[in-house]
């Protein structure tokens, strides 16, 4: 038996939670230290992962699998195909970055007493997220996916309700009112979600008798499982109603800006970033691949609703006041875009979305977490608070900009990428809505440059005023970001010679081609 | 040879890249290495020239694929270069008066602490605008595109703690990005249409599809080039880009960058010249542009602002041209080569008459600095000769072959484009002559107390001397033998057209309009004195030095109606989607505390309940048994 | 004798002692018609394992004794303590633990 890479890089960052969460009271600093040390671990499988996974090979590589609960066939089944690689390094590369940004956030008050622990908690919650994202992204048995998809609520809930920004919360009994409403909103939200996809994962055992994607899948493409057009329609809704809250699309959005606004900006990366990306993925691989049919039926509503959230999320995050909510709209007009690029079906949108999920980890965790830098000096999350910052923190307002820019698509830097890829695949069959969404860029380019220059430019405020530069700590965080932006931005071959083969597998699924360019097409 | 192109831009990249992460370490020399990395490209671009001048007119274009960008299936985006006559002259444009306006800097940000960061930008700015004409396909070259936007945002914001000066960064890029909407859209119908948006592929097919994708191709690629090139209607943003410091409006926002509009139609001949309608509106947003720039530039009193009217007015006679199809496309390029000449210089000049009066902008607060500013009333003197088209100068060339190729265009439509280009001319002379008078002749309208002008120092003065020798020279040498129209042939066509009216005829009319409009402003500033303060002026005046009210539009209809938009939005967002939420919360509250009322803590209640749940179920069972 | 009439007898012994439970206050006597009811039913499984020929009936009966005798010794236990702190052994008066 080959070593379980997949299973060891959801368990060391488990083991690593628990070890976390064992430190004692005053070694604050070793936990913190052991939390950086096991995620960089992690980043380590996940490179090997890479490396070993093959994109011209089988569809699910690195496979394992064991009998879990006998009775209803349920097994313990991992497998990466590109997307879940891709997403898996992601998610790796983002938690160290994570723990480093806060560093400080869970430090203890002073006015604790000295057996209080938050700081351990933290860093244990993050590493635990971060294992069963993984593992979400590895599974291919969907009761175990489920449970992971639900169970991830858990650690989210106890980051988002009790870690607040420091800097502004001595005793301050409102915003922890805000926070708990917050982190209730976002569990009740997803749990509402993960009840109806219950329904429908029993639902699916009870049509196909398995829970196994692969069995599931080649029942269906060899006739042996036919679903009643209502079943598959219905089972595919309760599915995707899950994955919808927690991408999250328009209408159920509105828990994203609470939570991101209440939690400290290293976990409201962790949200948007990491984990949101597993409601986006999902869609990809069990929404499209368990229910093709039916996914063709709702792909017009979801289109709409996918370019509501995309020209609503951007407009939304302009009236926006509190720099934080801002970033938390402007995520669900992107999350919109990667929505809109799975749904079209074609290979340039389902690349393109895949390409957006780790690009716009990886800029919105550049953009926030300079925010939160920001917000750290001052206190306020407010943006009419500062002004002129780019006086006295030129680099803090550089990385900013640069962070703004990446959010905003700018060519040469990586979301630009995905994002024409998104739009031209969407275009190709859906010239309206692919022209409707291309209006996001103007907003996006809106949001961003008014939040710079309110808060960057301008004469320098007196609360401003010495407001100290980027420590070497909080560079290290932002410089290897913007780094990989660029790399990325100007050469995504590596990324997408992994995903497309994904995308071919997951395009034969629905039995859907590429619309032919109309010049080819008349010949 | 071609493996230079790439170098072409790297070298600025490379300058960028370390003025801009070097930190302040670099202060002391970052000037030097920004100035000498645009001139190694510079000089590349020289080498290259003369390697291409070696080969035959047809074996000119040299392609070089470098690596695949984007690899998605049927979508192939590529990073690789072409480097043809039409992109030869660009390149040659773009370092040589951007290293002249590098030179330039080093004086006149002397004294600004963040100089390194200022050539970080100007030469980020290059390598943008290199790609953009250098890129073999539409992809990258929106990019450049976009690129150059970028480093227009951050120059023209340079002086950031300035509101005004963010204010219009934002502007320029927010225009801007609607006009790359129009691009991107137009990449996407080639995508659908040709399967690649790659020059070759689109130009050899484009003769394969309808009329329809063509228009829309076309229309939207001109949305681009409206708002690259500050055309009307997406013009209001260039106005305030003169925010920035001058060499910037000197380089991107009159000589290079605003003229992208003008690369990428003429580089999209083929796709234009399919379609006659696009070409007519071309025609159309060209000629109401360059009447447009030129009205505002008589009324404004801020010596940038003028000039940056004149700007727009003179790319719309570029964008005019190129909508004439191949009787236009070259004279475009030789337009956009000497205005590239002679615009500079002006700025520069402005530039050198601002830093000797305290960075006053307000011409009316000059007067009579020709004797305190020898050089710079000299090398301005030629510019302004050459843009209003003195004979035997840089603009009297090809402004001349404009008018020509309009009244070429036959027709009706041929003698309503002459009258307009004719007009423009008239009026280029008008306000450039109002420039000159106001800044250089007349009483002192200055407070000697508290302004000293002085001559610019060699590094501010040199860039100009050189500039002004171009402004002078280039139309002519251009015109022997129609040289420059035969060396753009390959790439653009060219044909004569039938003029109604001689070639003599034309210039005649042009050195009359030019007289007219330059005796109608020594009549009006020249010989009678200039008032420092501004009169009320009439109604058309008033609404010139208000941009015509178009901003005043902009501010009402879209700042206004968007600001109410988002903010219903939110509250929409706030009242309506979290509440059908929260009032699901609340409606399960209300019930649960109905239910609630039900535990009423009686032993007996209860226990009647359950007998009554017990007789209810024996029923049903009861029931059920019977059916 | 006809079976059936002990299972008259039986529901009506348990209307008794449900009406018993429903309508009088005192928790002893609450607790005695309780009893009643359990009983109506010990008969009822007696006549049936009459009716039936075997065993399973009785055998409940057994079970529903001991579990009477345990409940008695609780509820009466409950009650008494009840009767000490409140000087009452009116149910009504128990609501305490209603939210």
């Amino acid at each position: 038996m080959s070593f379980p890479l997949l299973t060891a890089t959801a368990a060391l960052p488990a083991v690593g939670a628990i070890a976390t969460a064992a430190v004692p009271a005053e070694r604050r600093t070793a936990a913190k230290w052991l939390a950086l040390l096991v995620s960089l671990g992690t980043l380590a499988l996940a490179a090997v992962q890479l490396v070993r996974f093959e994109p011209g090979g089988d569809r699910y590589q690195l496979t394992e699998s064991h009998a879990w609960i006998k009775d209803f066939g349920v097994r313990y089944e991992l497998g990466v195909d590109g997307i879940g690689v891709a997403l898996i390094a992601l998610t790796a590369l983002l938690i160290p970055f994570i723990i480093v940004a806060g560093w400080h956030d869970a430090d203890p008050l002073e006015t604790h007493s000295s057996r209080w622990r938050p700081t351990q908690g933290f860093f244990a919650l993050i590493l635990a997220v971060e294992a069963m994202v993984v593992l979400s992204f590895e599974a291919t048995d969907v009761f175990l996916f489920y449970i992971l998809f639900e169970a991830m609520l858990i650690p989210m809930y106890f980051l988002i309700g009790g870690f607040g920004d420091r800097a502004h919360e001595h005793g301050d009994e409102a915003a922890a009112t805000q926070r708990s409403y917050a982190a209730v909103k976002f569990l009740l939200y997803n749990l509402v979600g993960g009840l109806l996809m219950l329904a429908a994962v029993i639902g699916l055992y009870v049509v196909a008798g398995t829970f196994s994607l692969d069995e599931i899948a080649a029942a269906r493409a060899n006739g042996s499982l036919d679903m009643a057009t209502n079943t598959e329609r219905l089972l595919f809704l309760g599915f995707f109603f899950a994955f919808a809250v927690k991408a999250p699309l328009w209408p159920l959005h509105t828990w994203l800006p609470n939570a991101m606004g209440e939690a400290t900006a290293p976990v409201a990366v962790l949200i948007t970033a990491v984990v949101d990306k597993v409601g986006t993925f999902a869609m990809l691989r069990f929404c499209l691949q368990l229910f093709p049919e039916a996914s063709k039926w709702a792909t017009p509503v979801i289109l709409v609703l996918a370019v509501i959230s995309i020209i609503y999320g951007a407009l939304l995050a302009v009236g926006q006041r509190d720099i934080k909510r801002l970033v938390a709209y402007a995520s669900i007009s992107h999350f919109g875009f990667i929505v809109m690029g799975i749904f079209a079906m074609t290979t340039q949108g389902q690349s393109g979305a895949t390409l957006y999920m780790v690009n716009h980890g990886i800029s919105t965790a550049a953009l926030m977490l300079v925010a939160g830098f920001l917000i750290s000096r001052r206190g306020s999350r407010l943006i009419a608070d500062y002004g002129g910052v780019q006086k006295v923190a030129p680099l803090l307002a550089g990385t900013f900009l640069v962070g703004g820019l990446a959010t905003l698509s700018l060519p040469g830097l990586a979301p630009f990428v995905s994002e024409f890829l998104v739009l031209v695949g969407t275009f190709s069959r859906y010239p309206a809505i692919g022209v409707i969404a291309t209006l996001g860029i103007v907003l996006a380019a809106l949001y961003v440059l008014v939040l710079y220059q309110r808060t960057m430019t301008g004469p320098v405020k007196a609360e401003v005023q010495g407001m100290p530069d980027l420590k070497v700590r909080e560079l290290l965080v932002v410089a290897p970001l913007i780094a990989i932006l660029v790399f990325l931005g100007v050469y995504p071959k590596p990324l997408t010679d992994i995903v497309n083969p994904a995308v071919q597998h997951t395009m034969s699924d629905v039995h859907k081609k590429d619309p032919k360019p109309v010049v080819e097409a008349a010949q | 040879m071609e493996n230079l192109i790439a170098l072409l831009i790297a070298a600025p990249l490379l300058g960028a890249a370390v003025l801009l992460c070097g930190g302040r370490r670099l202060d002391a020399v970052g000037h030097w290495l920004g100035t000498l990395l645009a001139a190694v490209s510079f000089g590349l671009g020289v080498a290259l020239f003369a390697d291409m001048l070696g080969r035959s007119a047809d074996n000119r274009a040299v392609h070089k694929h470098l690596f695949s960008w984007v690899p998605v299936e049927g979508f192939q985006a590529d990073v690789g270069f072409q480097l043809d006559q039409l992109s030869m002259t660009f390149v040659l444009l773009i370092t040589g008066v951007g290293t002249l306006i590098h030179i330039y800097s080093i004086g006149y940000m002397e004294h600004d602490e963040n100089r390194r960061r200022f050539f970080g930008y100007l030469n980020l700015f290059l390598a943008a605008m290199l790609l953009l004409v250098l890129a073999d396909n539409y992809l990258l070259l929106y990019v450049g595109w976009e690129g150059v936007g970028l480093a227009s945002y951050l120059l023209i914001g340079f002086w950031q703690h300035k509101p005004s000066a963010a204010t219009a960064a934002k502007k320029a890029f927010l225009v801007n990005r609607v006009g790359d909407m129009g691009l991107s859209i137009a990449i996407m119908v080639m995508f659908t249409t040709w399967g690649s948006f790659a020059f070759s592929t689109v130009f050899n097919q484009v003769g394969e599809t309808g009329w329809g994708r063509n228009t829309t191709v076309g229309l939207m690629l001109l949305l681009a080039a409206c708002g690259k090139s500050a055309q009307v209607p997406l013009q209001s943003w260039l106005g305030d880009a003169m925010e920035g410091p001058t060499p910037v409006s000197a380089l991107i926002h009159a000589a290079t960058m605003v003229t992208a509009g003008v690369y990428l139609i003429t580089r999209s001949g083929a796709i234009f010249n399919q379609v006659q309608d696009v070409q007519t509106v071309v025609v159309i947003v060209g000629a109401v542009t360059l009447l447009f720039g030129a009205i505002v530039g008589c009324a404004k009193d801020d010596i940038k602002k003028a000039l940056a009217g004149s700007t727009m007015s003179q790319i719309g006679y570029m964008i005019l041209a190129t909508g004439l199809g191949p009787i236009g496309y070259a004279f475009a390029i030789m337009h956009l080569v000497t205005h590239g000449f002679f615009k500079a210089g002006l700025f520069l000049g402005a530039g050198s008459v601002m830093h000797g009066m305290n960075d006053e902008v307000d011409m009316r607060k000059y007067g009579g600095l020709r004797k305190y500013m020898p050089v710079t009333f000299v090398t301005f003197g030629l510019g302004y000769l050459a843009i209003i088209g003195f004979p035997g100068l840089s603009g009297f060339w090809s402004k001349d072959k404009i008018i020509e190729a309009a009244f070429a265009k036959g027709g009706t439509e041929g003698w309503i484009l002459g009258a307009v280009t004719l007009l423009g001319a008239a009026i280029t002379a008008y306000y450039m002559t109002r420039v000159m008078l106001m800044t250089f002749f007349g009483e002192k309208r200055w407070n000697e107390e508290e302004t000293h002008p002085h001559e610019s120092p060699g590094t501010m003065t040199i860039p100009m001397i050189v500039l002004a020798f171009g402004s002078v020279l280039a139309g002519g040498l251009f015109s022997i033998n129609e040289s420059f129209v035969k060396w753009l042939e390959p790439v653009t066509s060219f044909s004569h057209g039938d003029s109604p009216v001689s070639a003599g005829v034309v210039t005649a009319s042009t050195i009359v309009v030019l007289l007219i409009g330059v005796g109608l402003a020594w009549a009006q500033y020249g010989r009678k004195p200039v008032p420092v303060v501004a009169p009320r002026g009439s109604l058309l005046t008033r609404a010139a030095r208000r941009d015509l009210l178009q901003d005043d539009f902009n501010h009402v209809v879209l700042v206004r109606g968007g600001e109410h938009l988002t903010r219903s939005l939110v509250y929409v967002d706030h009242t309506l989607v979290d509440g059908v939420v929260n009032g699901t919360a609340a409606g399960f509250g209300g019930l649960s505390g109905r239910l609630r009322k039900l535990q009423n803590g009686f032993a007996r209640s209860y226990a009647v309940s359950m007998f009554g749940g017990a007789a209810v179920l024996i029923a049903a069972t009861l029931l059920m048994r019977a059916v | 004798m006809n079976p059936v009439n002990y299972l008259y007898l039986s529901a009506l012994l348990f209307t008794i002692g449900a009406a018993g439970v429903l309508i009088r206050r005192n928790a002893i006597v609450v607790f005695m018609c309780v009893e009643l009811m359990l009983n109506a039913c010990n008969l009822a499984f007696v006549v049936f394992s009459r009716m039936h020929g075997n065993l399973d009936g009785q055998i409940i009966a057994f079970f529903t004794m001991v579990v009477a005798a345990a409940e008695v010794v609780v509820g009466l236990a409950i009650i008494v303590s009840l009767f000490r702190s409140r000087h009452s052994a009116s149910v009504d008066d128990a609501s305490l633990m209603k939210l």
